[in-house]
């Protein structure tokens, strides 16, 4: 092959040495960035697509002229990873070019732990290529010197850009290269990605929404803001014109990068592992499952097994220790265990010391640290994307298959495992929809501007809707956020005379001082991680049994406060691969021994899946379970038990919702099949027992998971659902999503928690650092008080839109539970049974297992209460 | 569930006699004392929220004062006091009357109107400011009963303070609930703090030891009623 026009000789002979040749899309993306146009690259696992990113920069850079010390100064290229130990990975990676070239080139890394005399030379004197996160990009923007900093930047790489963009993170990042895209007006974005659904909306995301007339991408596009150039006066409001936001905006004229598609690679190599017994109803646990898994692990060199949790990672690794007859080195890596220990276990990893790690989503992205030639993803794939991801970290050459297995926890997982085979099959993907900009990050963002430099709001405001996910920002929300920033956003003006931005006479806003520049620097960030502790060792006293000493023991990890604060003195638990026994708290730290030889953990509040089931894999498992001539596909055992279902019962048609009622043990039970996720489920669960209540059905309470929900109640509800027709009809209309809902969010523990994180995020609160001590209860104020005064007094509060927001598609996914509601109007089979049916045993199981909701505060009380009135009596 | 509701008829968990004189425990974290026509309630901390603006720049809903009017209103409108008793920690800092709304200072105006009211002062309002009506003391005395902000670990019977904000925890199949509660051993009683942004200290903090030598009860406000429940079933944060 002919040395193509565009690459250097020095290149082509550094890629002939190693038998190496440019592929295709290298080259195309090579052109494309020369050119001066953005680029998304679209590739699978191991088609060296980092490579291929930093090609243009490195020819670029090689062919500055006058070579070494005549150069020109100043940052080339900017690299933005999703992880921090991804970016140094990529410094190493480079080296190989850099030096085997012996390019002039230089290349740092700027992360949190990058000291600070190192930060400050890199400002004064900053390297050609700099590898950082979002988070430090966003810090390097808000300071003084972002201007002259980023003058002269040509290229920024956005890495795995599929991770970042379906996240808060992404939206920060969106209004980070924003902001550069306005210091560096030639800089040319391109994103790597893993392949998705809408490629489309990677492109958008990479170049500005709002360009000016003049450029030639995309059409120009009216501004929304008021007109330019008009001079406002100091004591008018910028004048309020008919501000409808960007809806006209056609999804053809839109503006979006080249795209570079790697298309083939090699077909995975995946199969559901087959155990020839008969697997549980519920569950994830897989345990049947540990022998073959153990065989695989012996059979390859080196075997990631991916869980969903990180409780059942610990269970997972106990369990294969357990028949580990050959003590094969098999390790443990989750994010709440020690980083020293994940560092570990990553460095044996590369070094090829392992033969297993059992791992959660930490080790879904990025690094490639062995030499891995088989994954097993154990319990449900839940999304088609995802699983795809997984498979790509067995054998990094693209030519070749990566191998895996799929092990289902239970039945309904084996459907699933079904429905993702096919999906991979078709190089189906499920990645997320695009997102649309978070108020409380466009806040954080906002703040961060004004530290740099005071801001004029109609350009701050025009640069922001040219982000992708803030495309369609309305000028008066703009204005809110602002107004927010500089005093709260309050309805009762307060604090204006504590304003943390002011605007001059010239119409600009500038920080008010270094403080609040100290605030913005210490709150960055959109990752709120719940609160955690510190799990440590405890000495117990032999002299005195039950009495143990906080000192001298070893840190295993981090646990959620939430969880620790469940336990009681006894309690024994899995963590850090072992069965400990938790001793009691102790200021910051959750004090633990370990449990005598051959204890059985009790897992309190097992966490079923982390991850709901996605929307596309949902559809697939009911269009299964709806086709009686599909079910040749699936193993025995669950044809088998479907057509039980069927003959006992009824099956759901694809679009349809079955429900069932049915008496058991003195309560009535109802079972409804969404094949929603557990997300949807719960919110679900919480509305119709509202409903049931006021229906007069007594509800008790109710269990969800990813497939149905089951709810109980004191009175007959198949006699209900016989007297009055539509009963059903009218408990499960869309109409729940109206009053109902908003009276439970009012109360509901998780919208707390979700407004919280977004007061974290927009700088309403301080960020808790982990390590820090606990300040006494009674001077902290709670986010649940705060939450609880400010639904009452403004509920519009900017803060209350944004947890509202995240609720639509987070913790509480209302967005996925009303279009399920849609989806099913007249289309509800009811069945009121005498007994329970193959199908809703299996939601029945997680009674018990999981939480069990609809309990109220006051029970729990009572039922303490009874304690001291036996005490009294006895 | 239905254990509750049994227990509402048979047990009542709010009244109490403390050095012969019978109190009420309202379930809004207000104290009764039915034979004095006085109402108390504790640790207010009115423009607190407004504190950390001028502060430390944080700037939480300012509407913290407006809050706990709102419920005192409430308590007063149902119990009409002839007197009534703020326990000290009213305002959150000295200068809170200052930064108040001149719609909340209206408020207070209106509560106090053809009732005597007594600010005991606390720890934050030690010298309570000027404009905000009614009269200062350090403690009241009525009947057997004490009243002042901060308790006294060798005071005698008939003590009621505040100031500790007292909260207990409940924990039961892997689920807690927490809530502000009323503590007493029958010799003493602390009550909760009634703000809006006020937090709370668990009972089992060392602070209640010395205080409560011979064990507590304590007497949990629930959604519905207050709840007494023994010193073996509340666990520590």
């Amino acid at each position: 092959m002919p040395p193509p026009p565009d690459l250097p000789p020095a290149f082509s002979a550094w890629f002939a040495e190693r038998g190496w040749s440019p592929r295709p899309h290298q080259l195309e993306l090579l052109a494309t960035v020369r050119a001066g146009r953005s680029a998304l690259l679209v590739a699978p696992t191991g088609a060296g697509k980092t490579l291929a990113g930093f090609l243009p920069s490195l020819v670029e850079l090689s062919e500055r002229t006058g070579g070494g010390k005549g150069r020109a100064k100043g940052l080339h290229t900017l690299y933005v990873s999703p992880l921090k130990a991804l970016a140094v990975d990529i410094a190493r990676n480079l080296d190989a070019p850099v030096a085997g070239m012996a390019l002039p080139v230089t290349v740092e890394t700027r992360t949190g732990d990058t000291p600070a005399h190192k930060r400050a030379r890199q400002i004064q004197r900053p390297p050609d290529i700099l590898l950082t996160t979002p988070e430090q990009l966003s810090l390097l923007l808000a300071h003084r010197e972002a201007e002259t900093f980023f003058a002269g930047l040509k290229t920024i790489v956005l890495d795995e850009l599929h991770a970042l963009v379906t996240s808060k993170r992404g939206d920060l990042l969106s209004l980070a290269l924003a902001r550069l895209r306005r210091l560096a007006p030639e800089a040319r974005a391109i994103g790597l990605s893993a392949t998705v659904r809408e490629p489309d909306e990677l492109r958008k995301y990479l170049v500005s929404q709002n360009p000016p007339p003049s450029a030639g991408e995309g059409s120009p596009r009216v501004s929304k803001g008021p007109e330019r150039g008009e001079p406002l006066p100091d004591d008018a409001e910028p004048a309020p014109q008919p501000l409808a936001p960007a809806k006209g905006k056609g999804i053809d004229v839109a503006p979006m990068a080249e795209l570079v598609v790697v298309r083939g690679g090699a077909k995975p190599d995946l199969h559901m592992l087959e155990i020839g017994r008969t697997l549980p109803l519920s569950g994830h646990t897989a345990r049947h499952a540990m022998p073959a898994i153990y065989d695989l692990i012996r059979g390859h060199r080196m075997v990631l097994v991916f869980v969903n949790t990180r409780l059942q990672a610990e269970y997972t690794f106990q369990e294969l220790w357990r028949i580990n007859d050959d003590t094969l080195p098999i390790a443990l890596h989750h994010g709440s265990l020690d980083a020293t220990q994940r560092r570990r276990v990553e460095a044996a990893m590369a070094a090829g010391q392992l033969r297993a790690i059992v791992c959660t989503a930490t080790l879904d992205l990025g690094i490639d640290w062995g030499d891995v030639d088989l994954v097993v993803n154990l319990g449900a794939p839940k999304g088609a994307s995802r699983i795809m991801q997984r498979i790509g970290r067995a054998n990094h050459r693209m030519d070749e298959p990566s191998k895996a297995y799929l092990v289902p926890g239970n039945r309904f997982e084996m459907l699933e495992c079904r429905a993702a085979l096919d999906a991979v099959e078709e190089a189906a993907q499920d990645t997320p929809d695009a997102r649309l900009g978070a108020p409380d990050v466009l806040a954080q963002h906002v703040l961060g501007m004004a530290c740099a430099d005071a801001f004029d709001p109609l350009e701050l405001y025009e640069e922001i809707i040219s982000a992708a996910p803030y495309a369609s920002l309305s000028w008066e929300d703009f204005e809110a956020v602002v107004d927010y920033v500089a005093t709260g956003g309050y309805a009762l003006r307060a604090y204006e005379r504590f304003a943390k931005i002011l605007r001059g006479p010239d119409g600009r806003w500038r920080v008010r001082d270094a403080r609040v520049a100290q605030q913005y620097r210490m709150n960055i960030g959109t990752i709120v991680e719940s609160t955690h502790i510190k799990v440590r060792m405890a000495r117990s006293l032999r002299a005195k049994p039950g009495t143990v000493l906080p000192k001298g023991g070893r840190t295993l990890g981090e646990i959620e406060e939430d969880f620790a604060e469940t336990l009681t003195t006894g309690d024994t638990f899995l963590f850090a691969g072992e069965v400990l026994r938790f001793e009691g708290l102790s200021e910051d730290e959750c004090l633990v021994t370990r449990a005598g030889p051959g204890t059985d953990p009790a897992i309190p509040s097992y966490a079923g899946s982390k991850f709901p089931l996605s929307t596309f894999l949902a559809a697939r498992v009911r269009a299964i379970i709806a086709d009686p001539f599909e079910w040749d596909r699936l193993p025995r055992q669950l044809s088998d038990y479907l057509a039980q279902q069927r003959r006992h019962s009824a099956l759901p048609g694809e679009r349809d919702l079955l429900v069932e009622t049915f008496p058991r043990a003195g309560r009535h039970y109802l079972t409804a099949f969404p094949f929603e996720g557990r997300l949807a489920h719960q919110t679900l669960g919480m509305l119709l027992t509202r409903r049931l209540e006021r229906a007069g059905m007594r509800p008790l309470g109710f269990a969800a998971n990813d497939y149905g929900i089951a709810i109980w109640c004191t009175r007959d509800v198949s006699e209900r659902a016989a007297l009055s027709p539509g009963f059903m009809e009218a408990l499960f209309d869309e109409d729940m999503l109206g009053d109902d809902l908003e009276a439970w969010l009012d109360e509901s523990a998780m919208m707390k928690r979700t407004f919280r994180q977004c007061a974290v995020i927009a700088g309403l609160i301080e960020r808790r650092f982990p390590g820090h001590k606990k300040t006494g209860r009674q001077v902290t104020i709670s986010t649940d008080l705060i939450y609880d005064v400010l639904r009452r007094h403004q509920p519009d509060h900017l803060l209350l839109r944004a947890a509202r927001q995240d609720a639509a598609t987070g913790l509480l996914d209302v967005t996925r539970l009303g279009m399920m509601l849609k989806r099913i109007r007249g289309r509800i089979t009811h069945r009121a049974l005498d007994r329970v049916s193959p199908l809703s045993v299996s939601v029945m199981l997680e009674i018990g297992r999981e939480r069990v909701y609809g309990e109220g505060a006051d029970e729990i009380l009572a039922e303490a209460e009874a304690e001291l009135l036996q005490e009294a009596l006895a | 569930m239905a254990l509750g509701q049994r227990l509402e008829k048979t047990v009542k968990g709010t009244d109490l006699a403390l050095a012969g004189e019978a109190l009420s425990l309202d379930r809004s974290g207000a104290l009764w004392l039915p034979e004095h026509h006085t109402l108390v309630v504790s640790d207010l901390h009115l423009e607190k929220g407004s504190s950390f603006a001028a502060r430390s720049g944080q700037f939480l809903p300012p509407y913290d004062t407006r809050e706990t009017l709102s419920l005192l209103h409430e308590v007063i409108q149902r119990l009409d006091p002839a007197r009534v008793v703020a326990l000290g920690d009213s305002f959150h800092d000295a200068r809170g009357p200052e930064r108040m709304e001149p719609g909340d200072r209206a408020m207070i105006a209106a509560l106090q109107e053809g009732r005597d009211w007594v600010w005991i002062a606390g720890n934050h309002d030690a010298a309570v400011s000027e404009g905000v009506g009614g009269r200062y003391c350090e403690t009241l005395d009525l009947g057997g009963l004490t009243l002042r902000h901060e308790p006294l670990a060798g005071a005698g019977e008939g003590e009621i303070a505040g100031h500790l904000h007292p909260c207990g925890k409940v924990s039961m199949r892997g689920r807690s609930v927490r809530r502000r509660c009323f503590v007493s051993d029958g010799r003493r009683l602390v009550m909760p703090a009634f703000g809006a942004y006020t937090g709370g200290l668990n009972v089992r903090d060392a602070a209640f030891e010395p205080l409560f030598p011979k064990g507590f009860t304590a007497y949990l406000l629930g959604d519905g009623r207050v709840f007494a429940i023994g010193r073996t079933m509340l666990g520590k944060d």
